[in-house]
């Protein structure tokens, strides 16, 4: 909790949550420790690279994770807790109270069933309502996510559809009981630019008109400055930077993000190599030891794989996860250049999958 | 539906030509002929025999009599081997015994089969190692190993069913249970994969995250897709089964068209061979249309 007096107007509150998974491999942990708190209206952006947990905390805040998942932890909605709650209470939130765009709009809808029925049931079921009524209701709702001809286009099935158009089906379902909070799991990343932007507005204006809080996990930073109030950057499974979005951006505090904002090519710097954080995401079933950025990290020290450093309030309604002191992020000045582990790594993995490749062409 | 329908049909009746016209042709390039005996029958009799079998004819006049008797007549040609026996009787005779406790297995594998959803739904619980460790028994216990031990059991020892031949009800249950058990552990296992593969994918998610009850979940939004590759399987399965095992005819002396189908191939009976072969390709091409129209029916990507 960044301020107290968030954490009392609070409409969800996520406490301490961890997510394991149980795999042949082993366990993973693909949530640790992650807190986070959502007021009504409000705005929060979740952003990290694949495989960071940015879905998995969403998934197990609706109580959708895969089998082999477990969470433990807390998730309170309006003060009740939710996670791990049976299945009757679960199903009384979901879709009403806590709604979730998915990120694959190609496969999360059922492709055997028309759009009328699947987003009448959610209606009829939440509200209700008969099947004619649930039908007109629904329309009603493509029309208002913009899609041309809603009332003819409904009897069709997911395939007759665009991917843009299924995104917009997407984000119509979840909106039919008008919820409290919408969690949108890139809702964008599968769309073209410019339909990118207009999803973007459309969701900013049915916020703005149904009052509703929304959770937009995204790794499109662009996507961020433009939508949400507040950041949670996220990194194996972790928070590394908790920040207000105009801060974040000028002013990155933890390495990480310095490196993701980095990472955005600028029209200004033609010609350029883009910048990219060295080395990848961790392999969550063998976590790094100590801090899981160090090993692509430009300050790593000592201590930076001895523990992981704990989330600190360093500002009002800012927190940040490093060993390395504000100061010395804020310099820019690395203890070195460039992580020669990590290039002689990357250069090792380059040449290791070059040989593969020779040693397969001649067998 | 009814365009593609229509388009699968005439795709259906040429492959049954040549089905019919191929199974002609391997027929005869197959060495001897009906009348090779071990003891060589004198060229007079041959020569006699082969006019009125009609073999004496070229080779292409033979397939279009062969083809425009079934055609026009429905006529599968006399019996090689039982001169007062025509093939259509031989068929007549025996196709409904293998029909009748075909079905009935069908049925009883079907429904138990289906059953295997139950085993996705309690993934990794006892009921689902329950379930995966019957049926791979059931499916490694061929029916030639099934048949005696059902005999065994229940003729011999409890003395409550009858041993063999055919008659009411009660000759059927033995063949039945014989010929499904290895049938009903596939159905079962390839309804617990698709189902557990189906559970596992995105828009089942999504239909929990509306709030949907665990039973809606599974009726409305899993079942269907989790039931194409067990009709696909049902398809030449159903055909197999309707069409007689030797296995069972042997066993229980059913005198289904599995022991007619048999016994022309090591008497040289040409025209039973060829017409049981016609009747299961004809059944297999008809079945593959059913499994498209489920399919079609089921899954609207299909339809065009």
């Amino acid at each position: 909790m960044d301020k107290n007096s968030e954490g009392d107007r609070a409409l969800l509150q996520v406490s301490d949550l961890n997510v394991r998974f149980h795999t042949t491999d082993g366990e993973v942990s693909a949530v640790n420790g992650v807190s986070l708190s959502l007021a009504r209206g409000e705005t929060l952006g979740i952003v990290g690279e694949s495989g960071s947990g940015k879905s998995q905390l969403a998934f197990s805040i609706m109580g959708l994770l895969a089998r082999n998942g477990r969470a433990n932890g807390s998730v309170r909605f309006d003060g009740q807790e939710i996670l791990n709650a049976p299945p009757k209470v679960l199903n009384k939130i979901r879709a009403d109270k806590i709604a979730m765009v998915f990120q694959d709009p190609m496969t999360s809808l059922n492709p055997y069933l028309r759009v009328s029925d699947q987003m009448a049931e959610v209606l009829m079921l939440h509200r209700g309502m008969g099947k004619a009524q649930a039908v007109a209701e629904c329309a009603r709702m493509l029309d208002a996510v913009k899609i041309p001809d809603a009332k003819g286009r409904i009897r069709l099935y997911p395939h007759e559809f665009s991917g843009g158009m299924r995104q917009r089906v997407m984000i119509a379902m979840a909106l039919l009981c008008k919820p409290d909070v919408l969690i949108a799991d890139e809702p964008t990343t599968a769309l073209d630019v410019t339909v990118q932007a207009q999803i973007m507005q459309l969701l900013d204006d049915l916020q703005t008109e149904f009052g509703m809080a929304m959770i937009l996990i995204t790794h499109d930073l662009g996507v961020v400055a433009g939508a949400c109030e507040r950041v949670m950057v996220m990194y194996g499974g972790r928070v590394m930077e908790r920040a207000a979005t105009d801060p974040l951006f000028a002013d990155p505090s933890h390495p990480y993000t310095q490196g993701l904002l980095q990472a955005i090519p600028r029209v200004d710097q033609r010609g350029d190599e883009l910048s990219a954080i060295p080395g990848s995401p961790p392999n969550m079933t063998f976590p790094p030891p100590g801090c899981p950025f160090q090993p692509r990290c430009a300050y790593a020290m000592p201590i930076c794989e001895a523990q992981m450093p704990p989330l600190d309030d360093f500002a009002p309604g800012r927190a940040r996860a490093c060993h390395a002191s504000v100061m010395t992020v804020r310099a820019g000045h690395a203890p070195q250049p460039l992580l020669p582990e990590a290039a002689a790594e990357d250069q090792a993995i380059a040449a290791a999958s070059a040989e593969a490749h020779a040693a397969g062409g001649t067998r | 539906m009814t365009g593609y329908i229509l388009r699968r049909i005439a795709i259906a009746i040429p492959t049954l030509l040549l089905l019919i016209v191929v199974s002609f042709l391997l027929m005869h390039a197959a060495p001897g002929g009906p009348f090779t005996q071990e003891r060589q029958l004198p060229a007079q009799v041959l020569a006699n025999l082969n006019a009125k079998y009609g073999l004496d004819d070229p080779l292409w006049r033979q397939i279009i009599n062969y083809v425009w008797g079934i055609v026009a007549h429905f006529d599968f040609g006399p019996s090689f081997v039982y001169p007062d026996r025509t093939v259509n009787q031989i068929i007549a005779a025996g196709f409904p015994v293998t029909l009748t406790y075909g079905s009935i297995a069908f049925v009883v594998a079907v429904a138990v089969g289906v059953s295997g959803v139950a085993a996705a739904i309690r993934h990794n619980t006892w009921l689902d190692y329950l379930a995966v460790g019957t049926s791979i028994g059931a499916q490694v216990l061929p029916n030639f190993v099934m048949a005696p031990i059902l005999v065994l059991i229940f003729t011999l020892w409890l003395g409550w069913l009858p041993g063999g031949g055919w008659g009411g009800p009660i000759y059927w249950i033995m063949p039945t249970v014989a010929l499904s058990t290895s049938f009903m552990a596939s159905i079962a296992r390839i309804m617990r994969s698709s189902m557990l593969e189906v559970l596992g994918s995105n828009h089942i998610r999504t239909a929990r995250a509306k709030g949907l009850p665990e039973r809606a979940v599974i009726l409305r939004h899993a079942l269907k897709p989790a039931l194409l590759p067990v009709i696909s399987y049902l398809g030449p399965a159903f055909v197999t089964m309707i069409t007689g095992s030797v296995v069972i005819d042997m066993y229980f002396s059913t005198g289904g068209i599995g022991r007619s189908f048999v016994d022309s191939a090591l008497n040289r009976d040409y025209a039973v061979m060829m017409g049981i072969t016609i009747l299961v390709g004809a059944l297999t091409i008809l079945f593959s249309l059913v499994v498209d129209v489920l399919y079609a029916w089921i899954d609207p990507k299909i339809r065009y």
